[in-house]
């Protein structure tokens, strides 16, 4: 069974640079353009979030660390 | 924040980043490698044995978001100043943390000099090929024909010669132990960013000699592009001059000398 995974993305610390979106290699995340934060940018957001395998790019290219991973216990 | 019922976190913000909101723009690298050293700072344990030399450029409030020991130093002064600290204290790990407007411009003396001596620190280089705090001017490693506030018409070699490799250079000098150029276009570009940090650490624990990283960045202002074009033009215009790879490496010869 595939691994399982989630993500949290502090939308206040997020600068909305994309980078995480780009490395996605499930295509979870999306920047959302129809909000922002207080900082006036936009931020990322979980969008599929069954194809999530926890495999740690979107926090590895974070410039801003703002991203949290968690996997499922095995 | 708790993780839900049968999960565990793998990733988080390191708790030696101060938690406190960058001023680096969207997408820079400078963030990302502030993240990645100071998560090898608490995966090493050495958050009270490390001490950091800022420099004068984007990267002067650095001291700012890492919860470690900093000195600030001069403008292109930080290997002069972290040879002083290292040779005051000995037992601590040093780094500076300088881009290419300090190391590789008007600190080229204390970089060369430092890297001569064979100083016991690590030199931790943010090549972005432009001056990014001032607002984009031309720098020694600005690309030939790349177009900057201060080279509209792109850079021209026969004007202010050629873009400066320094990785390559220091890798000559004896004093040097180990020479690499990094980048943090991609996820693996990345990890292998935060393994040659942390090599860099351990053989100055080691006392081996001076130890170079140099990562080639971006800067997404200066460059006039959004961070995603950023990472493209590193990989199609940048990484051509300026290669990825280990220059110098001495414990690698000694394992050659053996065998």
């Amino acid at each position: 069974m595939a691994r399982k995974g989630y993500v949290e993305i502090d939308t206040e610390g997020c600068k909305g640079c994309n980078l995480c979106v780009l490395h996605c290699p499930t295509d979870v995340l999306e920047l959302k353009t129809s909000d922002t934060n207080s900082y006036g940018l936009h931020y990322a957001v979980m969008v599929n979030e069954e194809a999530c395998n926890g495999c740690m790019n979107c926090s590895l290219v974070c410039p801003d660390a703002a991203i949290t991973v968690y996997r499922q216990a095995s | 924040m708790t993780a839900r019922e049968g999960y565990k976190v793998v990733a988080k913000r390191p708790s030696t980043l101060l938690d406190k909101r960058m001023h680096y723009c969207p997408g820079c690298f400078h963030s990302t490698v502030h993240k990645l050293m100071m998560e090898l700072v608490e995966e090493m344990e050495i958050q009270d044995k490390i001490v950091g030399v800022c420099p004068v450029g984007c990267s002067v409030f650095a001291y700012e978001y890492m919860n470690i020991d900093m000195q600030e130093a001069a403008h292109g002064r930080a290997a002069a100043v972290a040879t002083g600290v290292k040779r005051m204290l000995p037992d601590k790990l040093v780094f500076s943390y300088q881009g290419d407007g300090d190391l590789a411009a008007i600190g080229t003396a204390e970089t060369i000099h430092a890297c001569n001596r064979g100083e016991n620190f690590t030199f931790i280089f943010i090549n972005n090929g432009i001056y990014g705090m001032t607002g984009g001017q031309m720098a020694p490693t600005t690309l030939e024909g790349q177009r900057t506030s201060t080279s509209p018409y792109g850079r021209d070699v026969a004007k202010v010669g050629y873009p400066l490799r320094m990785a390559e250079m220091v890798a000559n000098f004896e004093g040097v132990a180990y020479s690499q150029r990094v980048t943090c276009t991609n996820p693996a570009e990345t990890r292998r960013c935060k393994r040659a940090i942390k090599k860099a650490f351990e053989m100055q624990m080691k006392g081996l000699g001076t130890t170079f990283i140099e990562v080639a960045s971006n800067c997404p202002s200066g460059w006039k592009c959004t961070p995603e074009e950023s990472v493209t033009w590193i990989e199609d215009k940048m990484l051509p001059y300026f290669p990825l790879g280990v220059f110098k490496d001495v414990t690698k010869k000694e394992k050659k000398a053996e065998a």
